[in-house]
């Protein structure tokens, strides 16, 4: 990497998770353990397979967006719009700080604005084509998180919106890296899902994978011998990024780490016999951001929950670090599986992590014998966190991998 | 050492005939594949027009399985990338895997497969509390359209990096752009890149009849798309797909591959205005435009010809004849502009990807397709459309653009290797 590549740093947070609204919820919550899988309120779950799932409870959005955006948007869309003002208020910039052209937003998505689609389709087939809303144009499709972003604050420069399931959470941060080395300053990175819904909740069912449990504390058990299925969760997390020069000169308050690797592969067709390519992620990020797998102090686990996708993870992080030669966590078991959301939130931990010196836990989990890693249970673990591993699978063999590094 | 990326490949379905060969022979005689809408019954609907592909999955080398477990664009989409890479002459044996990635772009996704299904589980819209019992195993594949390029994935054998790019009507060039970048980068070296859309579905139709942004030209469908025609009033919606084999040009030369062409610049900007309108300045497309030509390094009187994005709508046109004026000046007025649109509808995210092969195609046998339709000229849109018949034109470099929902708008250079900078 020559020395003229601008550098990439996170300099202003916004989440919403279902245990916190804001960064200091959401950490005061993470860092404690706290769960907040529970039964679905949002509709009534029993005579669906699966009833638990991560919600955000106490989000109106009237409270923080224009009347006249509320009929127009699903409800992830009105997730991520205040999410985006707490991370602006946050970096201690304002949008009209730089100009338009040099700041843009590249989110990921999963299922898109499914629960307005979902509405939109009962009035089609109930009541008739001429009763479907003129925003089902666009409040459904997976681009309206970058757009109305954009829109809200004047946001003209480079811009874009991937879909690689929960992968893309990680894809998006990587293409939003990408336009500041291309000369952006400024760019919105992440993503949000909230697709608990009926017609979300069918949908995600057919995959076989969801947990089917009604114990909060035991449904959502990766890496455990009692592991069973995910549990699904809503929400994510948006991150400020910057070029590390423009939010020095600028001042930037909080430069809370900086995206310095990353790496992403596809798994080989299903009875292939070739390995997946989880490991090849980890070792091209590794190498991407140029540290050793010995200078990694903690890997976020994708932690999908289903034994083979747990085996393949553990073997994946066990040839790159060594047995039990890394802490491994996922505090994703307290909030559930956020789709598009889950990675970003996961980088929001790290930087978190590295700040206050502290790892947050894998809950409910007791690690199967079966793995050999170091799986953070229970309690946090104090450490010093320097870099950082985060991890990202999605449905039908995508492989993501971010290194987040400290800054001096 | 820059790394430059060139199209070695290309398969294209679109309506009027599956395949390349049936694509261009349809541009190239101006003929047009819109129709009135057969796939579901229109009569209820304001706009019942649509550029409809006949398309049979079996006749195209797809098994039982493989047509149960995709929506029809992802069908589209594995299709498009098996003529592609085997135009590309690329031995499935002959590229490494890990260094072969796979974009897909896609505005709406499995809208068809959603709405099939929706109507199903919920039975007729009468469910609040939709049906699991009713919903096939393959749901999730229509939730997720990232299931799109994991379908390519498998069809070409490729495992580097892959994701489906959803940047609604200028997906089709947002998909090839990212993978450009991609090989520039190191990361791969060879790409998979290209779109698929096939929306013309009840719910799409309805939402675009809310906002009157599809024709109500039911009684004249075979000239209802009329991009920057006087008498235009909306576009014709469409479906199709088009994949390329991109790689870096000096691995193509040594293996003698045909060149088809270098996507020698690309850029992308956010009008940061209104999810559906347009600023009429233009000045977004202008920007990307600007910056596209820029890292071609080329100037505006190097292009030869300008592939619209021509949707039909009186916004779009305007907009667009600005940006062109804006971004390229006197030179504007010099050079052919066209939509190929008015014979192939717009197919929303793969729309993109299909004028790019149409770029490439009007470089590869000099000749620029038309608009056809174009019968009576909008004053305020006053460049050179190239109405209804093809030209023989010498091209060697080509600008295309997108411009969609999200206020998202691309800009793409194309051109002979040879002709852009060495």
């Amino acid at each position: 990497m020559s020395a003229r590549t601008p550098r990439t740093v996170v300099t202003g947070i916004g989440v919403a998770t279902p245990n916190g609204l804001g960064v200091d919820d959401f950490w005061a919550a993470t860092r404690i353990g706290k769960n907040a899988i529970g039964r679905i309120t949002r509709f009534d779950p029993s005579q669906y397979p699966a009833t638990l799932a991560g919600e955000i409870q106490g989000f109106v959005a009237e409270d923080h967006l224009p009347n006249r955006l509320i009929p127009q948007t699903d409800r992830m869309t009105r997730l991520a719009l205040v999410a985006a003002d707490c991370a602006f208020e946050d970096a201690g910039v304002r949008p009209g700080d730089i100009p338009e052209f040099d700041m843009g937003v590249v989110t990921a998505s999963t299922s898109g604005g499914f629960e307005f689609g979902q509405n939109e389709l009962k009035k089609l087939w109930s009541q008739g084509s001429q009763y479907v809303s003129a925003y089902q144009s666009f409040a459904w499709f997976y681009a309206v998180n970058s757009g109305q972003i954009s829109i809200r604050n004047g946001m003209r420069g480079p811009s874009g919106v991937v879909v690689s399931d929960q992968a893309g959470g990680l894809d998006a941060v990587a293409q939003a890296r990408r336009q500041i080395r291309k000369g952006s300053k400024l760019i919105f990175s992440g993503g949000f899902d909230a697709s608990i819904c009926p017609w979300g909740w069918v949908a995600q069912l057919a995959n076989g994978r969801l947990s089917t449990r009604t114990e909060p504390e035991r449904a959502y058990l990766p890496f455990d011998a009692d592991a069973c299925g995910y549990v699904p969760g809503e929400g994510g997390a948006l991150l400020i990024l910057e070029d590390a020069e423009a939010a020095r000169r600028r001042g930037a308050r909080n430069v809370y780490g900086e995206i310095s690797g990353y790496g992403a592969t596809f798994d080989p067709k299903p009875g292939s016999g070739r390995e997946p390519g989880l490991r090849r992620a980890i070792e091209l990020a590794l190498a991407d951001a140029d540290v050793a797998p010995g200078q990694i102090d903690v890997v976020f686990a994708d932690a999908a929950g289903t034994p083979g996708l747990d085996r393949e993870e553990a073997e994946a992080v066990t040839a790159v670090f060594g047995a039990g030669r890394v802490p491994v966590t996922a505090p994703k078991t307290m909030i559930g599986r956020l789709y598009s959301g889950a990675a970003p939130v996961d980088v929001v931990a790290a930087v978190l992590s590295m700040r206050e010196g502290l790892i947050p836990p894998t809950t409910n989990v007791t690690l199967s014998p079966e793995y050999d890693i170091d799986l953070v249970t229970g309690q946090p673990r104090t450490a010093s966190v320097r870099t950082a591993l985060v991890l990202a699978r999605g449905y039908g063999g995508f492989n993501s991998a971010v290194v987040v590094g400290a800054v001096d | 050492m820059e790394r430059r990326v060139v199209i070695t490949g290309i398969g294209v379905l679109a309506p009027g005939g599956v395949g390349t060969k049936n694509f261009w022979s349809l541009l190239s005689e101006g003929r047009t594949a819109t129709r009135g809408i057969t796939f579901f019954d229109p009569s209820s609907f304001r706009s019942q027009v649509a550029a409809e592909a006949d398309f049979d999955p079996e006749l195209h080398g797809l098994g039982p399985q493989e047509i149960r477990r995709m929506d029809r664009a992802a069908q589209f989409g594995v299709v498009t990338a098996r003529e592609a890479l085997a135009d590309s002459g690329l031995d499935l044996a002959g590229f490494d895997p890990h260094r072969t990635g796979v974009t897909i772009g896609s505005a709406v996704g499995a809208t068809m497969g959603l709405d099939d299904e929706y109507r199903v589980v919920s039975d007729g819209g009468r469910l609040d509390l939709v049906d699991y019992a009713y919903a096939p195993r393959h749901l999730y594949n229509h939730f997720v359209p990232s299931s799109f390029s994991a379908e390519v994935a498998w069809a070409v054998g490729a495992e580097g990096p892959n994701t489906v790019v959803s940047t609604g009507c200028t997906s089709g060039l947002d998909s090839v752009g990212h993978a450009v970048e991609l090989i520039r980068e190191g990361s791969t070296d060879v790409m998979i890149a290209g779109a698929t859309d096939t929306p013309i579905s009840p719910i799409t139709m309805a939402c675009f009849d809310a906002i009157k942004a599809t024709t109500p030209r039911n009684d004249d469908p075979e000239h209802a798309s009329r991009p920057f025609d006087g008498t235009r009033n909306g576009f014709v919606l469409g479906e199709g797909s088009a994949v390329f084999v991109l790689e870096e040009l000096s691995a193509a030369r040594r293996r003698g591959a045909h060149i088809y062409a270098e996507i020698a610049g690309y850029a992308s900007r956010c009008n940061a205005f209104h999810m559906t309108g347009l600023r009429p300045d233009g000045r977004e497309m202008a920007e990307a435009i600007r910056v596209a030509l820029d890292e071609a390094r080329m100037n505006p009187e190097d292009i030869d010809y300008i592939n619209a994005h021509g949707s039909g709508t009186k916004q779009n046109d305007r907009h667009e004849t600005a940006a062109f004026k804006l971004s390229l000046g006197e030179h504007a007025y010099r050079t052919p502009v066209s939509s190929i649109k008015s014979m192939v509808g717009h197919s929303l995210g793969a729309i993109g990807s299909i004028e790019i092969a149409a770029s490439v195609l009007a470089m590869e046998n000099n000749v620029v397709p038309p608009t056809a339709n174009l019968h009576t000229p909008d004053p305020e849109c006053d460049l050179d459309y190239v109405p209804l018949t093809a030209r023989e034109h010498t091209t060697e470099a080509v600008l295309t653009v997108g411009s969609g929902f999200g206020g998202f708008q691309s800009a793409m250079v194309l051109a002979r290797p040879e002709r852009s900078a060495a």
